[in-house]
């Protein structure tokens, strides 16, 4: 699931960077790691598993390769919760629903 | 996608739904009446006792905790707004483990309208969800249980609604 991916992907703060970085507007591989105290290729890696996780896209623009967020990763990362509340508030609307008397079971323990 | 800072966004989850009640019933029912429609199964005290009771202290600050069947008392997160019968901010300090972290701080408002002759519109908004990405081993835990989280509450929910 994408959803797992991204979180997983953003758990390392260096990884984390790097997105920041480019929450901000699309950069390169080498002017990434000019603002990060991390190698091309650590940066590379990284930019890796971002891709993966659907957080980030690129554009082959030649030699040099342009990264950016992917919005749709981020859309994912949400969907859980936005389920859930729908799931939650759907019983909570047939409680509020339900019958006036507020008891629906005793406590047996 | 050119945001003015450098800082991860995540848009807030919203919803939208309309109750057959009048507002101070609705919110009763969100706050005092939680453990009636929040799945019991889904506790997160780390003593795995039942959930018998949530407790949402009626007050701005208050606490937001459930309480087991063996006594023991797990916080959920705080109350950090309190206006009945109009809104309620809490604090869901909740990570993607189930597990309460003080660190955390998600916020979820609800709002209760009004809408005439028993009907209360309830809006929902849990925001700043971002914080989540920083506990994000735990939250594939709650992905992967997501689909017993699902069920439970559509059976629920198919088995009380009247429409």
């Amino acid at each position: 699931m994408t959803y797992g991916n991204a979180l997983t992907a953003l758990a390392d703060p260096t990884r984390r960077a790097v997105f920041e970085r480019l929450s901000a507007g699309p950069l390169s591989v080498g002017e990434i790691a000019a603002e990060l105290p991390v190698s091309r290729p650590a940066v590379s890696q990284h930019l890796k598993v971002l891709k993966e996780a659907g957080l980030v896209r690129h554009e082959a623009d030649g030699v040099r390769r342009v990264y950016e967020v992917d919005p749709r990763g981020l859309a994912e990362l949400r969907s859980w919760l936005d389920r859930f509340w729908n799931d939650a508030l759907a019983a909570f609307k047939a409680e509020v629903e339900r019958a006036p008397q507020p008891r629906r079971r005793k406590k047996t323990r | 996608m050119n945001a003015p800072t450098a800082h991860l966004y995540i848009e807030p989850v919203r919803k939208t739904i309309r109750v057959q009640a009048p507002a101070a019933r609705a919110f009763e029912v969100f706050t005092a009446g939680m453990f009636r429609w929040w799945p019991a199964t889904h506790s997160i005290n780390p003593t795995k006792a039942p959930i018998a009771e949530i407790v949402m202290e009626p007050r701005t600050g208050g606490r937001w905790y459930e309480r087991g069947a063996d006594g023991s008392e797990c916080d959920w997160g705080r109350v950090l707004l309190w206006e009945p019968p109009r809104r309620v901010v809490l604090a869901w300090q909740i990570d993607a483990a189930w597990k309460f972290d003080p660190a955390l701080l998600t916020e979820v408002e609800i709002r209760f309208e009004a809408q005439g002759a028993g009907v209360t519109e309830v809006s929902l908004e849990h925001r700043k969800l971002e914080a989540l990405g920083e506990t994000a081993e735990g939250m594939r835990a709650m992905v992967d249980s997501a689909s017993g989280w699902s069920e439970l509450l559509e059976r629920y929910a198919t088995e009380f609604s009247p429409r």
